[in-house]
């Protein structure tokens, strides 16, 4: 297929818009590009769960437990807790692999399971995941408990390091517009992935255990191995992205691998439009933004108005989480940007559990 | 022998409250096959506002069980709205949608419930005012309270209430019929969205009641306290048989059991100093007495979902229920 000039023309639009945005952002100051490169690394979080819940329609609510393990594994080889300093493009696939087992421990158990159970089993397995991590200071001290691990190494290759500021054609690069570029190209390789993943024989066969499991079972496709696999590369890309989130960090604890987290990364994939990947990124471009926005908005407005803080903006926050999950369930069950095939699977009844019982 | 009555006697008081906490679960589901995720915020909500009422009259000299009980009974309604606007603003418009569009709705709900809490109680812990003179009593080397024997009493009442509501009244019946086929149920002149409001309504009561028990036992309240309780009584209901009554009762006691005797003896059973073998490997850290213990009480919160896999896993249906095919 060819794509026309216009296309062209966009692709090549957006990505200078990305190459510039770091700067720009670097302008308004540093935190800012901190901002976006966490925007980036939930992007790659999001592409990954919409692997287990927009291509395969499982639903992962402990998506989190990935990505925590993930940030373990490069925590514990590149920092002093074990003396331990390999470099990061060891640590990285190292990281996605034991995510990747680790989906596979959970899947193989569960995937028996239906949609709703199976929510609430990765839920369990999420929390199971942080409270051993909260725990495993004793008796022998792996993860430092609560405490978490301080020091991580940040990526290095050979004499040159990400964390360092430096400057190169007369631009200064800080250490997180170093990170930013290189996030950017995993995400768009991830990006890669997903499409290519979409439109292959696997895509396929997700997406027909997704709309109906016994009929796709029926047509002969291994149903098992396949979520199985879903599994394991949603986790896979999870664990990538937690490896990143710890070197860029240096410091993890349990308290980032909360809950709240796995529900945030759902939203996303929810609110953009499950199962389409340019939904997805749109959705977790615009709530990794939210909490800003609202820092810079919420208290200035209060204190306008009430003369002081009344409502924090986290509680705001979360606050438009839930009410963004309901909305978009009632009137926008595809999501924002929704995806052509999930659009006609929702918009048609099926097989009703009950009489239209509406009053 | 003293740990074991002791833990049975702690694992049947929390273990009764689960049950009752469960029932809001399994009700809701064997009559529309809805998990409804936001059961525990509202259990939550019970506690909170039952804490504060009884902190405001704690003050006013009125006998501490009737304070107890106006804070339950003031508890009580603000659930059955919480329930019944629940019901008709989430879930009700997706009855008709894909499994997992009520679930997504159904999370959303229990984060903005949560979060509502915190703006009304802030993230401080309400403590439950000392009012009620707690007399324990001794049995064979175990003690138990007169709160704890209150608590399982109250929760038995409650669950032969429920059953009563559900085999012998009209109500009850209609529901019934409702799990069973809702479009014949219909036909047959049932009104059902009456009947799931009923549901819903009913388990929140119920709920209400459970958080204003839990948070007496345990003497503290928070925003919080909901989520975890909630995955517990969840995992109580499927261990039972989700969808059925009796199961959600012996599923949460069993699970109140389960966890209470696991965190009594996982740190004996895990000491490695108690194997004669491990321990002369590691004789420094066992020498006097020392123990090198690999799971301890800290992991208590971590049975109830190994339950949850395990039964899933080797028995889905439940201890109680019945194998259905699958209507996904």
């Amino acid at each position: 297929m060819k794509a026309p000039v216009r296309v062209w023309a966009g692709i090549v639009l957006i990505g200078a818009a990305l190459i510039c945005l770091p700067f720009a952002f670097a302008y308004a100051g540093t935190a800012w590009v901190r901002i976006a490169n966490f925007a980036v690394l939930y992007v790659m979080l999001a592409l990954g769960l919409n692997i287990v819940v927009g291509f395969a329609g499982l639903l992962d609510l402990g998506y989190i437990a990935f990505y925590a393990v993930g940030a373990y594994v490069y925590a514990l080889l590149a920092s002093p807790q074990f003396g331990l300093h390999l470099p990061f493009w060891v640590i990285l696939p190292i990281g996605a692999a034991v995510a990747a087992l680790f989906g596979v421990i959970l899947g193989a158990p569960t995937l028996k399971l239906r949609g709703d159970y199976l929510a609430i089993v990765t839920l369990g397995f999420g929390e199971i995941i942080r409270i051993f991590l909260n725990n495993l200071s004793r008796p022998v001290n792996i993860t430092n408990g609560p405490q978490g691990i301080t020091g991580i190494d940040p990526f290095t290759l050979g004499s040159f390091s990400f964390a360092r500021p430096q400057s190169f054609l007369g631009l200064d690069f800080s250490g997180p517009i170093k990170y930013y570029y290189l996030l950017l190209a995993l995400t768009i390789g991830v990006i890669v992935v997903n499409i290519r993943l979409q439109n292959s024989r696997i895509g396929r066969a997700w997406e027909a255990i997704r709309e109906d499991e016994t009929a796709a079972r029926s047509m002969g496709i291994d149903t098992t191995h396949l979520k199985l696999l879903a599994f394991a590369m949603g986790a896979s890309f999870g664990g990538l992205a937690g490896g990143m989130f710890s070197a860029i960090q240096g410091f993890i604890s349990p308290e980032s691998f909360v809950l709240v987290e796995s529900i945030m990364v759902v939203s996303m994939v929810v609110l953009g439009g499950m199962g389409n990947i340019w939904g997805v990124i749109v959705g977790a471009v615009l709530l990794s933004f939210v909490p800003e926005i609202l820092r810079w908005t919420v208290t200035p407005v209060q204190e306008a108005l009430f003369g002081r803080m009344l409502v924090e903006p986290e509680v705001i926050r979360m606050l438009l989480f839930g009410l963004a999950l309901v909305l978009v369930m009632l009137f926008r069950p595809a999501g924002l940007l929704p995806s052509a095939v999930r659009k006609r699977e929702l918009a048609a009844s099926g097989e009703a559990p009950l009489v239209d019982a509406r009053v | 022998m003293d740990t074991f009555l002791q833990q049975l006697v702690n694992g049947l008081t929390a273990g009764s409250v689960y049950a009752v906490v469960a029932l809001g679960y399994t009700m809701v589901y064997g009559i529309i096959q809805l998990i409804n995720f936001a059961h525990g915020e509202v259990v939550m909500i019970g506690a909170m506002v039952a804490f504060t009422v009884i902190n405001a009259l704690a003050a006013g000299g009125l006998p501490p069980l009737a304070v107890v009980l106006i804070g339950t009974l003031s508890a009580i309604p603000v659930c059955m709205v919480v329930g019944y606007a629940m019901e008709r603003l989430a879930y009700r418009p997706l009855r008709r949608a894909p499994r997992l569009a009520p679930l997504i709705t159904a999370i959303g709900v229990s984060i903005i419930l949560q979060h509502l809490a915190m703006l009304v109680w802030s993230r401080n812990i309400l403590a439950f005012p000392q009012i009620i003179q707690t007399q324990t009593y001794t049995f064979f080397g175990a003690t138990i309270s007169s709160v704890q024997i209150a608590i399982i009493g109250i929760c038995i009442a409650l669950m032969a209430g429920l059953a009563l509501l559900v085999y012998r009244t009209p109500l009850g019946t209609a529901m019934r019929a409702t799990a069973q086929n809702p479009q014949v149920a219909g036909l047959m002149g049932i009104d059902i969205n009456r009947v799931i409001a009923a549901t819903f309504v009913i388990g929140a009561a119920l709920g209400a009641v459970a958080g204003v028990l839990y948070g007496t036992y345990y003497g503290i309240a928070q925003y919080t306290m909901g989520s975890i309780l909630g995955l517990k009584a969840f995992s109580a209901a499927v261990l039972g048989g989700i969808g059925n009554i009796p199961g959600a009762m012996l599923g949460g006691v069993l699970l109140g059991l389960v966890e209470a005797l696991g965190a009594g003896y996982i740190g004996d059973l895990t000491d490695l100093c108690s194997y004669g073998w491990l321990a002369g490997l590691m004789s420094e850290r066992c020498a006097d007495g020392g123990h090198f213990i690999l799971f301890g009480s800290n992991y208590q919160d971590v049975f109830a979902f190994i339950v949850l896999i395990l039964v899933l896993v080797f028995r889905p249906q439940g201890l109680l229920g019945e194998r259905v095919g699958d209507r996904a």
